[in-house]
């Protein structure tokens, strides 16, 4: 199969793809083991509290009578599902509306392109604050992800017009139309393969923005804190003063994690980067470029 | 001349739609939900103590204004607008009867000020760097900080604004880590006032670049080496131009172009960047007043900050738009 290869290619020539892909499934296994966890991940005070790291409970307990392990099983699963989601939906319209816009050209992207860079420049986080402060308790973690993907699409919407504007450009588009393709058609069967790499590589930053803004959100107590989070762990540690009172293990692990989780996603965003590129790729192999 | 005009019309346009849907977005998150901030905000102010009725008829009735109930849906969007339009978003909550506007402008300086100082800090530095590791690109002291940035590059920057925290403020306490200056500060003197307030700003700025720097290091460091292979820079160097003269009106130069644009998309990001930051060092700007503004409830302070971050942030873009073209002289033409 081209993609196995392709995997293969990037294993052998690539270190900081490898590094990646093994810091992202080291962190995808923490979050599995979420499902055999003993504890339930909303209960406080099944395990005694503030108790150290030990062989009973690896990564000690929190204040708050939880073991540091399994909620940050859970905690990792959810922030890595609200990545996920965020990165699908706004991948939607971002292909949507890079996709049109760049075949359309004209007034359509002359308006889509308004509309795009307005979203590129409104500052999003207090919108998110505010969005926070009118919903409060309907603010769920589901509705977080939907709000957060309607604002994140615009910078990418722009990479892939860029690419679908030389697509226009060439011979089998004109091919296309002149066979009787409708647009859609020609925008989907014809466009979308070639700018699927560039999608997948800003997937991987996407993810790493949207965890950052629900993390960042989450620290302030600015989401639905009942739902377990990396967050919403740093959140009620700040609460309980843990640094302060000397319960480090409270704060460090989660922070470790989700920086595992940055370092990783962001070296595969990196490496698919360079890999799309035919020039560096080349250098890499050993080739001139 | 004339290419500058309609490139400066066009951007005047750019800035004013921008601020038009942002506040419309802004607009269109309190109406379409069904809680009614107005009662739930006057709910959450007279929790806080006695309030004498009168008071609280008049916050109900500027309330009611800026929120838009009376009239009709139309009659409510126009006296909206006219209110954000004169800066006029009534009387604050939690510190009432203090204006929002006046509250706002007490915490601006101090957001604007430890932003564009750190900013405006990492950007050069990152670029110079990121240029000289890109040129040079056998330095080995060069390619350890590209190293030690990349790794700083995906954290938090709050992470390395707690780790600051506990290195300044417990284990090597010399400098402070709260406060934007000292409380009974004397500010007539101004040099020593000036001097409180950058010993104050030393962390926060310094949480803010370590974790920035990388960005831009990384960025100009790629755009370097592509423009070193150039042809007018080999040819440059054969014919024994200075090195630094090549390093500085031929590869800096034509590498700032796309590194003006990202400095301009990072004024937008700004705002996610101070508020934790004010948070964690306690500083008294607008992030802090922000926080402070959700958690007591206080509707018509909250929607000011958001109001002006967009229009804030948005003429800081429409400013950077303006200035480019000086710096790179084949923008005009487009």
């Amino acid at each position: 199969m081209n993609t196995l290869r392709i995997l293969r290619d990037l294993l052998r020539y690539n270190a900081e793809f490898a590094i990646g892909l093994f810091l992202v499934l080291i962190v995808a296994a923490i979050a599995l083991c979420s499902f055999f966890s003993p504890y339930p991940p909303m209960d406080v005070y099944v395990v005694p509290p503030d108790v150290p790291p030990s062989w009973e409970h690896p990564l000690g307990t929190t204040s708050r009578g939880q073991d540091v392990f399994w909620q940050l099983t859970f905690a990792i699963r959810n922030t890595l599902l609200f990545g996920i989601v965020v990165a699908f939906l706004s991948r939607i319209i971002s292909l949507a509306v890079g996709l049109i816009s760049g075949y359309k050209g004209g007034w359509v992207d002359r308006i889509l392109m308004s509309i795009n860079d307005t979203f590129v420049v409104v500052p999003l986080f207090p919108i998110l604050v505010l969005f926070y402060f009118i919903m409060r308790d309907q603010m769920t973690w589901a509705m977080l992800a939907i709000i957060t993907a309607l604002l994140g699409w615009a910078y990418d919407a722009r990479l892939i017009r860029s690419v679908a504007m030389s697509l226009r450009t060439r011979e089998f588009t004109r091919q296309a139309v002149f066979s009787g393709m409708s647009t859609g058609k020609i925008v989907l069967q014809e466009h979308l393969p070639f700018v699927l790499p560039i999608v997948f590589s800003t997937t991987m930053n996407n993810i790493n923005w949207s965890i950052g803004i629900e993390v960042t959100l989450s620290v302030l107590g600015f989401t639905d804190i009942n739902t377990p989070t990396i967050g919403g762990m740093i959140y009620w540690a700040n609460q309980h003063t843990a640094l302060v009172s000397g319960i480090w293990w409270w704060v460090t692990f989660p922070v470790l994690l989700v920086i595992m989780l940055f370092i990783g996603l962001f070296l595969l965003a990196i490496s698919m980067n360079e890999y799309i590129d035919p020039r560096s790729r080349l250098s890499r192999l050993g080739g001139q470029a | 001349m004339k290419a500058y005009l309609a490139y400066l019309s066009k951007r005047l346009v750019q800035f004013a739609v921008v601020v038009f849907v942002g506040i419309n977005i802004t607009y269109l998150v309190t109406h379409m939900t069904p809680i009614n901030p107005v009662e739930q905000s006057i709910s959450a102010a007279t929790s806080y103590g006695a309030t004498s009725p009168e008071a609280i008829e008049m916050m109900r009735q500027s309330l009611r204004q800026l929120y838009g109930l009376e009239g009709t849906p139309w009659e409510q969007y126009v006296s909206f607008w006219k209110r954000v339009l004169v800066g006029d978003f009534g009387p604050s909550l939690s510190a009432f009867p203090t204006p929002v506007s006046q509250l706002i402008l007490r915490a601006l300086p101090w957001t604007v000020g430890l932003l564009l100082v750190s900013t405006l800090l990492t950007w050069f530095l990152g670029n110079l760097l990121g240029g000289l590791a890109g040129y040079y690109r056998n330095s080995r002291i060069l390619r350890a900080f590209g190293v030690l940035s990349m790794g700083l590059h995906p954290i938090p920057y709050y992470v390395v604004a707690f780790v600051l925290l506990i290195i300044f403020g417990f284990l090597w306490p010399v400098l402070p880590i709260s406060g934007g200056a000292t409380m009974a500060s004397d500010r007539s003197n101004t040099l020593a006032f000036a001097l409180d307030v950058t010993v104050h700003s030393i962390l926060p700025v310094l949480s803010l670049m370590a974790v920035g720097i990388g960005g831009w290091f990384m960025g100009m460091r790629s755009l370097v080496s592509n423009i070193v292979t150039e042809d007018y820079v080999v040819y440059a160097e054969l014919a024994g131009v200075k090195r630094s003269k090549i390093m500085r009106s031929y590869v800096m130069r034509n590498a700032l172009g796309p590194q003006v644009t990202g400095l301009a998309l990072q004024l937008g990001a700004i705002f996610n960047g101070a508020i934790i930051t004010e948070q964690v060092f306690g500083y008294p700007g607008v992030g802090s007043l922000l926080i402070s503004a959700v958690h007591s409830g206080d509707y018509s302070l909250v929607l000011g900050i958001t109001t002006v971050s967009i229009v804030a942030v948005s003429a800081a873009v429409l400013l950077i738009d303006l200035l480019y073209p000086l710096i790179d002289p084949r923008v005009e033409a487009r």
